[in-house]
């Protein structure tokens, strides 16, 4: 029984630095390396110690792969391979070698130039890190060694976003990252075909959650939007500059664009025109619509949202602004939070999930008051609005794909413990496979049993085929396949028997049993083996028996019936080999008794 | 195993493949040469086509059909192309096509539409996007200026063999073809599967299907066609040298059984690269002197090289300011679609994109408003119209197209010059309904397919244990009969195919992979027969699914039944008995038995052992024993365990 054993080291009932170790067929892979939102010490990145304390990472994988640019799923990826020190193949998508070290640029800015730390991972430590990264296309199988293979699968989660199957010898593991079920205005839905790994680690961020139709969430926050704006407010979307961002903006666009307002909207500057020109490289990656129109014209390119400048944070009157980042947790939206928070007139919708430690969770779960970290309170009177646009899979769209790939066992992360939890038991129960939800650090053991190739003989198929008679074979009638399975060292072939033990050298020995049978009966011989010819045919119904001109009779392979004797008494030789023992017994034994009676 | 060929072109390849009980076809290449044989087709009205002197034929249709022009006769009517050769092949019984690259697909809607086709198409996202580019562009030019005449009279055999050669050598034209409908194009390409580079396809469990990258253009592959044991590849439009298409990949064509190549180069005599280098000075010098360039061209592929090259030559000249003009009813498309083909790209432009920059050169001389591209000359461009300047344009064969209108615009003036890089086309011949043109003529034939020379170092590479080519790749060109190193050569000699012929394939299959379930495989008593070598036997149910074979334990009633029904034939798997019986051992058992009274005679080959208290004999030989007895079978039974204990079961 072969195994696969699954530590998390992030994401294990939690949301944020995702970052899972995998052993499957001897082989060690990482999946994402990720750091933790919530946390501003060393708990932000995970525990590499647990792999080795003294070593370099390289000796101890064989690959890491990193599923999207998201910086809970790549952002302790320069620390890990430039500080903690790793040498192999980091696998990504195209789009997430593009966008990935520009946010990890972002992210070492704040962390380093705004926040005043120390010992942080730095540019050119991003610049090697990268050099590392191998990119991967869709559904291409790539090679990491002779027994490794990875397969990505579109996840529509982010630009670039991928789920990765993985497969050593027999054994696989599908990988989802974090993905999205329901097609979107930029991104299409995640696919998988039924590649039936043995076990599927799948997000679980929304576990418990069923959405109602995309169409009335869109018209829910346009009518916020819009209401807030009419009553003079001003509108704060703090957003991620790639993914929702650019899915919200083709939404506000067109309503603006419909209802022709003059509201101004701002997109916060900096990695937003760079994440267009993103987009628009990447078309192949967008949804089915964006990409049958793009020759015409680039849905990237906005009339109605202009750049932001720190400056419009004082200006009166209406504004809708999109600023990054979308948790509330530093940078331009935290700071425009704080100006506008005490306003009642104003609103922040949050789109999207926003991790534990966060004021994005804070304002979420009803605190009104905040302490920020220089003792500064803040009154929040805004109006707090939250809106899932994040794109996850829902409970739905898990069970979704779990359908479409077939896994014999399933793997949750990337979630919170009492929500997988539900999850987990209806997974159980519609799919009655294993569902597992291992913490941080805890290992999980998963048995794999696979069939055992082997090498036939296409002969002895043939022959097969050719026995069974029936065409097209009757699905129904079990085809029984008699050969010999010839062992020699890894090699299994299934060939004749016979052919089998002269390759082997072996002499077959041939076993016959010769009996008599005694009967006092008048009349020629023939008339006596007529007699058993009948007794046989109404005895023995399935195997047939040959009479032939001699007054023989023989049946199977190896029995021969023989009459001889005089007109008075008759010996019956009955004769067979011991492959037809029982045929041949039970022959004799109706004999003795149907001819002496 | 077989192979056969449709087209008579090795550079618009048709072939089909019977492997397995799978019926594929590799590409669907469309040879247009035939074109050259038909007027051009007019942009502009102009006099000097409706004028022509009729062909001299006592046949009033004939001389209807046939125009002469310029010392040669051309067909006056509806374009026709020489489509795959379909009658020796059931397409409706085709399961796969593959496309290699957009080149070689053009066919593609004279397979798939009204003949009952309901196979699976598969092809990368570029060769689908290029190939429907291409389609659209052929159409739109037919149909731009509809000829409504068909002709036919021409056609029938004992005019045809008295016609001048041009035509008296066409091939079959009965079976040649009208242009497709933008409605074919559609309903074909619908069919079309994506696939990525180096994807694994499933073909009805019997065989895997592999793309991996052939370098020659955008999305361009070959493939490798396998099943456990037998291994093809199908080599089409590759290139080894480096260009903007991502590397070829020659690793997976490694150590096949049969290797297939096709589309080798049409210009063996010219260097790619000192082509491109010519082709440049060409069109700067012209530029000097104040003379316009006409370049006829496809719409993608090496046209893309050439942006990017000649935009360089020209700075470096100071003719930067020199417009370049790029016309073709998709060029929007062309030029977009080479930007968000990142992935399929040459590693130097793929890493373009992570700056974030467009990949190819052309798009910042887009922006720069250096070139300018068009659907054609009524869109705009007069607007625009600056000269000197340089004009991208096709149709390369001269027929069709915009470049008709620059050819009559142009031709007549000593200062312009026309520049031939497209190999599909003899030049001369294109340029025959023209003549005599006063413009320059430039031939720089630009193929980057592989040459004799690089072709026969890959076939070296990969080490195929069959080699089949097209017939005209192992003959040297025509042109050239001495040039006996432009031709492929293998040791022993490979497999050669032409138009219409039937292979048969030297792969003889052996085995079939067959999986063992593990309740199966745990229920298996091996017996070390030998060191390292086991035997067990196996009596098991076979199930196939999706043409994959699995054995399983028997069904648990299956021995239960056949007893109940009285026989007992079947009751028990199938033994083996193996080795020799040894005389001594054999006594010694049946003494313990109980057996007392024991004659053993020696005989020739083994020895008979006498039971008289039990009326039997018992003949032990090297290879069989037989026991004989009269019908007691308590005692034979006796015997029968006591002998099977001296020998070997299995």
């Amino acid at each position: 029984m072969a195994e696969i054993k699954v530590t998390p080291l992030g994401a294990g009932q939690d949301v944020g630095r995702s970052c899972i170790l995998l052993t499957i067929g001897g082989k060690n892979i990482m999946l994402d390396c990720g750091m933790h939102m919530g946390y501003n010490d060393e708990r932000r990145f995970p525990d590499f110690t647990y792999i080795t304390k003294t070593e370099k990472l390289t000796e101890h994988l064989d690959c890491v792969i990193i599923s999207h640019f998201h910086l809970d799923h790549c952002g302790a990826l320069p620390y890990m391979s430039e500080m903690v020190g790793y040498d192999g193949p980091i696998y990504m998508t195209i789009p997430t070698k593009a966008i990935c070290p520009i946010l990890l640029e972002d992210y070492r800015k704040i962390t380093v130039e705004r926040k005043g730390e120390q010992n942080f991972f730095t540019s050119e430590m991003i610049k090697t890190c990268m050099k590392k990264v191998v990119p991967v296309t869709l559904h291409q199988t790539l090679q990491v060694d002779d027994e490794l293979e990875i397969k990505a699968y579109y996840a529509g989660h982010v630009l670039g976003a991928a789920m990765f199957h993985v497969k050593v010898g027999q054994q696989s593991f599908l990988y989802t990252g974090d993905y999205n079920m329901t097609p979107d205005r930029h991104l299409g839905a995640a696919w998988v075909d039924k590649c039936r790994p043995d076990l599927l680690i799948s997000e679980s961020t929304y576990a418990t959650t069923i959405r109602d139709s995309k169409r009335c969430r869109e018209r829910d926050f346009l009518k916020k939007v819009h209401d807030c704006v009419e009553k003079g407010g001003k509108v704060l979307i703090p957003v991620f500059a790639l993914g929702r961002a650019q899915e919200l903006c083709i939404l506000l666009e067109t309503y603006w664009d419909r209802m022709n307002l003059k509201v101004p909207i701002y997109f916060s500057l900096g990695l937003t025109e760079k994440a267009n020109h993103y987009y628009k490289l990447f078309v192949t990656w967008t949804s089915q619509k964006i990409k049958e129109t793009f020759v015409q014209r680039n849905m990237f390119e906005f009339k109605h949202i202009k750049a932001f400048d720190r400056a419009y944070i004082e200006n009166p009157g209406p504004m809708v602004v999109f600023a990054t980042p979308g948790m509330l947790h530093a940078g331009l939206s935290l700071q425009i939070f704080k100006k506008w928070a005490s306003h009642d007139l104003n609103m922040v919708i949050m789109p999207g999930y926003c991790v534990a430690g966060t004021v994005g969770h804070k304002i979420l779960n009803g605190v009104r008051r905040l302490e920020m970290e220089n003792k500064q309170v803040i009154d929040v009177k805004m109006s707090v609005q939250y809106m899932s646009f994040s794109a996850h899979a829902d409970a739905k769209g898990i069970m979704q794909l779990i359908s479409q790939c077939e896994p014999r066992n399933v793997l949750l992360v990337h979630g919170e413990a009492a929500k997988m939890d539900f999850l987990k038991n209806k997974i159980k129960q519609e799919f009655k496979i294993d569902c597992y939800m291992p913490a941080n650090g805890e290992t999980v053991c998963i048995t794999t049993s696979h069939n055992i190739p082997v090498d036939m003989s296409l002969s002895l198929l043939k022959r097969e085929a050719a026995l069974s008679g029936v065409f097209p074979p009757d699905p129904k009638r079990p085809r029984i396949l008699h050969g010999a399975l010839v062992m020699r060292g890894n090699k299994l072939r299934l060939i004749d028997p016979g052919q089998a033990l002269c390759e082997l050298g072996l002499e077959e020995h041939q076993l016959r049993f010769t009996s008599t049978v005694y009967v006092e009966e008048d009349g020629p011989p023939t008339k006596t083996a007529d007699k058993i010819y009948q007794l046989i045919k109404s005895k023995v119904s399935d195997t047939p028996a040959q009479y032939s001109s001699d007054g023989s009779i023989t049946m199977s392979d190896s029995v021969l019936i023989k009459v001889s004797g005089d007109e008075e008494s008759k010996s019956v030789l009955v004769s067979w080999s011991h492959q037809d023992e029982d045929l041949g017994s039970y022959l004799l034994q109706i004999l003795k008794t149907g001819l002496v009676t | 195993m077989k192979l056969v060929c449709l087209s008579s072109n090795p550079s618009k390849p048709c072939l089909v493949l019977y492997f397995k009980g799978v019926t594929l076809m590799l590409d669907c290449g469309l040879d247009i040469s035939q074109i050259l044989n038909f007027l051009p087709a007019p942009v502009v009205h102009s006099s000097k086509w409706s004028k022509l002197d009729k062909y001299a034929s006592t046949d009033e249709d004939l001389s209807h059909e046939l125009k002469e022009c310029a010392g040669r006769v051309f067909i006056d009517g509806s374009f026709e192309f020489a489509c795959p050769e379909t009658n020796i092949v059931d397409l409706s019984q085709v399961d796969v096509i593959l496309l290699s690259n957009h080149s070689c697909l053009l066919a593609l809607p004279y397979i798939t539409e009204y003949s009952g086709f309901k196979g699976f198409v598969y092809a990368t996202e570029p060769t689908l996007q290029m190939g429907r580019q291409y389609m659209e562009e052929l159409v739109t030019y037919v149909e731009r200026t509809p000829k409504t005449k068909m002709c036919s009279k021409w056609k029938s055999e004992d005019i045809q063999k008295n016609l001048p050669p041009n035509l008296k050598n066409a091939v079959r034209p009965s079976a040649w073809k009208r242009c497709y409908t933008r409605h074919d194009i559609n309903a074909s390409l619908a069919r079309i599967q994506l696939i990525g580079f180096n994807e694994k396809l499933d073909i009805f469990g019997a065989l895997q299907v592999m793309s991996c990258s052939s370098g020659y253009c955008l999305g361009s592959c070959n493939w490798v066609i396998q099943s456990e044991y037998e291994k093809i590849c199908y080599v089409s439009g590759t290139s080894t040298l480096t260009t903007h298409p991502k590397q070829m990949e020659q690793a997976p064509l490694k150590n096949s059984d049969i290797l297939i190549m096709s589309c080798l180069t049409q210009t063996p005599m010219a260097n790619p690269d000192a082509m491109i280098g010519e082709f440049c000075v060409n069109v700067a010098v012209t530029i000097k002197n104040g003379g316009n360039v006409l370049v006829p061209c496809y719409p993608s592929g090496v046209t893309y090289d050439l942006f990017e090259c000649l935009s360089g030559h020209m700075d470096s000249c100071g003719l930067s300011t020199v417009p370049m003009y790029f016309l073709s009813p998709v060029s929007d498309s062309m030029l977009a679609y080479s930007n968000i083909f990142s992935e399929w790209l040459s590693s130097a432009k793929q890493s373009k994109v992570y700056l974030p920059e467009p990949p190819f050169p052309h798009a910042e001389l887009v922006t720069l408003g250096r070139l300018k591209n068009f659907k054609s000359i009524h869109d705009g461009l007069q607007n625009d119209f600056k000269t000197p300047c340089i004009v991208f344009t096709g149709h390369p064969s001269l027929r069709m197209g915009d470049v008709v209108h620059f050819m009559e615009m142009w031709g007549r003036s000593a200062g312009n010059t026309i520049i031939f890089t497209e190999p599909d086309f003899p030049y001369l011949e294109a340029l025959s309904p023209y003549q005599p043109v006063q413009m320059r003529v430039c031939h720089c034939p630009i193929d980057t397919s592989l040459s004799f020379a690089q072709a026969n170092k890959l076939i070296k590479e990969l080490r195929p244990q069959n080699l089949v080519v097209s017939h005209n790749h192992t003959v040297p060109p025509t042109a050239l009969p001495l040039r006996t190193d432009l031709v492929v050569e293998l040791e022993p000699a490979p497999l050669t195919y032409r138009r219409g012929d039937v292979l048969t394939l030297p792969i003889k299959r052996k085995f079939e992979c067959i999986e063992i379930s593990p309740e199966l495989a745990d229920n298996l008593d091996p017996v070390e027969v030998k060191p390292g070598a086991a035997v067990a036997m196996i009596t098991a149910s076979l199930i196939i699914r999706d043409n994959k074979y699995v054995l399983e334990p028997l069904p648990k009633d299956y021995f239960h039944d056949k007893k109940k029904r009285g026989d007992g034939s079947m009751s028990r798997p199938k033994t083996y008995i193996w080795g020799r019986v040894n005389v001594r051992t054999f006594v010694d058992a049946l003494t313990k038995q109980g057996i007392t009274d024991i004659k053993v005679e020696e005989t020739e080959d083994g020895s008979i052992i006498d039971l008289p208290n039990d009326d039997t004999l018992i003949q032990v030989e090297p290879e069989s024993t037989h026991i004989i007895c009269e019908g007691n079978e308590v005692i034979r039974i006796k015997l029968r365990d006591t002998l099977l204990k001296c020998l070997q079961k299995l």
